[in-house]
């Protein structure tokens, strides 16, 4: 019994605690959205953790709908839900709607963006993107063997504090990393860890003097919203889909 | 309270719209570019270069030979060649031996168990003669060469040259009016049409979406390989020397499906010129990295999703589908089965067209499933020969462990070069099966485009095995 408490405290325990369960996915704790750009392998990470045989293959854009999953780790549930992988979450492709609703109304626990990390500049517009959305993520430097090989060495510490996120390196396609991240995702799941996300600095001091007015009223109608800066940034720019869910009250509560 | 709340949203919209002026203009660009620069400043903090590193850069030299302007096409069409050779020339072997454990031993087996138990002839014809030999069939003709293509295929994919085929193809896509991605929604076609019409949720625009949905049946699909390769090793194959035939049939499969590409451009510029008219849009590819494929790992989850789950889908319908052809070739209509009267009513003008009325009815039962279109012509060809020395009696799909066999039956039927070369044709431009038409339905929600997408390859595979025969008989002669 002593003993088992001594392993839980320990990071290396965690693959024992790790138990895939597939395509069970009742009465799940926590649920994870699982993001990236097309091609950081999103599905080989979601395969890792649910166990599961999501097609991967080594071309952009194979993943076209949600696929989920369910594992438990150190006794909660947690639903996986892989999203098609974007450059961005501004467009209106279906693939990006249907990542970026899912971030805005699926309400995540966490969202864990994969990236490549031999192009991490390319996939940070998307991390800060999905930052603006919401406040609890962590990011998984994946393909951190390839980036290796071209001699990319990234200062992960410094990037988690950047960000204010964790930030876990990784190589998916040979399990390495994946006990490390699912301790970060149970800390951010659970609150242990709080996320002082990065966003977005603007210069304009129009648009700060807009948000400003803006932010509030939306903060007023929907209490607790964390992402009213996103929000406003949206209905700024005239997004037709957030103004709908606005005008008919199911921002905040929708579930796709 | 409902009212309030609905009220007090339109407001916020209101003062959204007013304070939009006070935003300033361009704020979508403005916005893209704080991420932009936010983005290379982390980047710049925090990604360090550790010495020099390309001392040899193998995915430049594999992309300049790969995706190059001269190398590329005769690269893509030397690998696709590799890859079908391999199938061709090492699914024999395994084919025959399954055809002997599944249908010589067993099915005798079975059919004696049948006749202790005492079962009615019609439900041991049906069970036995029909359902299992269908799926007997199914597997020992599929299995082998699936079990080496879809390893092969993945193998390529995890590598990484699907993008390049896409590179390749994307000039060509824009010239034809569509969109590039076209060419990963028809590469998916290439394992299943189904696959290959949702997979066209990548492409945004809602013009070259149909246009990738209506002509993703032009890539030939597993389903169809094994029809191919059978017809190709028979009938193209001995038409060179020994030695060379399984190139010939390499040849003659590759040829296929280079014209399912080139069907796939046609019938694309045609659309977008037509009833889909509009300007292609641009878009961005990454060309992935080329990454060494986990040869074990893609063997085997190639063969759980792919092989299998490809098999399981043919089994489920050929074993209606056999029970189907054992009733039609059993019940009589006046003096003959009903089997026997339609494939007098289809031979007339299947002849006509270069193709005969027992393959034209075969397509007809296959509907649901393309895997199941040479079994079918097998069984339905002993029916009207009427044979007694081949098969088993009527409406049985026997064994045929040894190519000549094929080639004997179907010399007895009157086939020739040209019903081989025509039903290699049509069976790259026909209807796509019932799922793949179902999943155009449910892709598209239109009974128009539906419609559109099944009805006209039928059309136009009919008008070409129509014009190739009449051609092949003045320049051939018979």
């Amino acid at each position: 019994m002593v003993q088992d408490n001594i392993c839980n405290d320990c990071a290396a325990h965690s693959d024992v605690q790790l138990k895939k369960l597939g395509l069970d996915m009742a009465r799940s704790d926590y649920i994870v959205a699982l993001a990236g750009n097309p091609n950081t392998g999103k599905s080989t990470v979601f395969n890792n953790l649910t166990g599961l045989r999501q097609h991967t293959g080594n071309w952009p854009g194979k993943t076209v709908s949600r696929a989920e999953g369910s594992f438990s780790y150190a006794d909660k549930k947690y639903k996986l839900v892989d999203l098609p992988g974007t450059y961005s979450l501004l467009s209106a492709s279906t693939d990006e709607e249907i990542a970026r609703n899912f971030i805005l109304f699926g309400k995540p626990d966490v969202t864990l963006i994969i990236a490549d990390a031999s192009r991490l500049e390319r996939n940070l517009n998307l991390t800060l993107q999905i930052l603006e959305i919401t406040d609890r993520a962590v990011l998984c430097l994946n393909l951190i063997d390839e980036a290796k090989r071209h001699g990319i060495v990234i200062d992960d510490r410094n990037l988690a504090k950047e960000l204010g996120i964790p930030v876990v390196p990784a190589t998916a396609r040979f399990g390495l990393g994946m006990q490390k991240l699912l301790q970060s995702l149970k800390e951010v799941a659970t609150g242990e860890f709080q996320c002082k996300p990065r966003k977005i600095k603007t210069t304009s001091p129009f648009l700060k003097r807009a948000l400003n007015k803006l932010i509030p009223v939306i903060e007023e109608k929907f209490p607790g919203i964390s992402n009213a800066r996103w929000i406003a940034l949206r209905m700024l720019e005239g997004d037709k889909e957030v103004m709908e869910a606005i005008e008919n009250g199911k921002l905040g509560t929708l579930e796709i | 309270m409902k009212n309030r709340a609905t009220d007090s949203s339109k407001n916020l919209n209101e003062l959204a719209k007013s304070l939009r002026w006070e935003a300033g203009e361009n704020l979508h660009d403005h916005l893209v570019n704080a991420i932009y620069e936010d983005a290379a400043r982390i980047a710049n903090n925090t990604v360090g270069k550790n010495g020099d590193t390309g001392k040899f850069n193998w995915d430049r030299i594999l992309d300049n030979l790969l995706t190059s302007r001269i190398t590329g096409f005769p690269m893509m069409i030397l690998l696709l060649g590799i890859v079908f050779w391999i199938t061709i020339s090492g699914a024999n072997v395994p084919s025959s031996m399954l055809a002997t454990l599944l249908i010589d031993t067993t099915h005798p087996i079975l059919k004696s168990f049948a006749d202790q138990v005492g079962l009615p002839w019609w439900l041991s014809g049906v069970l036995f003669d029909g359902i299992y030999l269908a799926a007997a069939w199914v597997i020992s003709v599929m299995l082998p060469p699936m079990a080496i293509f879809f390893p092969l295929f993945t193998l390529l994919e995890d590598f990484g040259y699907l993008p390049r085929i896409a590179f390749n193809l994307d000039n060509l896509f824009r010239r034809a009016g569509a969109h590039g991605k076209q060419a990963l929604t028809m590469s998916m076609g290439f394992g299943c049409n189904a696959a290959g019409v949702v997979a066209a949720r990548i492409i945004d625009s809602p013009r070259e979406r149909l246009i990738a949905i209506i002509t993703n049946n032009f890539a030939l699909c597993n389903g169809r390989w094994p029809t191919q390769i059978l017809i190709a090793t028979l009938f193209i194959g001995v038409l060179a020397s020994p030695q060379l035939g399984g190139l010939a049939a390499t040849g003659a499969v590759v040829g296929i499906v280079m014209l399912g590409i080139f069907f796939t451009f046609a019938s694309s510029w045609l659309l977008s010129r037509t009833v889909l008219r509009g300007e292609p849009s641009t878009f961005s590819l990454e060309l992935p990295p080329y990454r060494p494929p986990r040869f074990w790992k893609t063997l085997y989850t190639s063969l759980i999703d792919r092989t299998i789950f490809v098999l399981w889908r043919a089994i489920v319908f050929a074993v209606p589908a056999g029970a189907v052809i054992w009733l039609i070739a059993n019940i009589h209509i006046g003096s003959a089965t009903i089997a026997a009267h339609l494939i007098s009513f289809f031979n007339p003008f299947g002849i006509l067209i270069g193709l005969n009325g027992v393959i034209l009815l075969a397509y007809i039962i296959a509907i649901p499933a393309n895997e199941i279109v040479i079994p079918t012509i097998l069984m339905l060809t002993v029916l009207s020969l009427k044979l007694t020395g081949v098969g088993e009696g009527a409406g049985v799909m026997f064994e045929l462990t040894e190519n000549a066999d094929y080639l004997r039956l179907f010399s007895a039927a009157g086939w020739t070069t040209l019903t081989a070369v025509n039903l290699m044709i049509f069976s790259l431009v026909h209807n796509p099966c019932s799922t793949t038409i179902y999943t155009i339905y449910k892709e598209t929600n239109s009974v128009k485009w539906t419609t559109l997408a099944s009805v006209a390859p039928v059309i136009m595979g009919l008008a070409l095995c129509f014009f190739i025969a009449q051609i092949w008989r003045i320049v051939v002669g018979y």
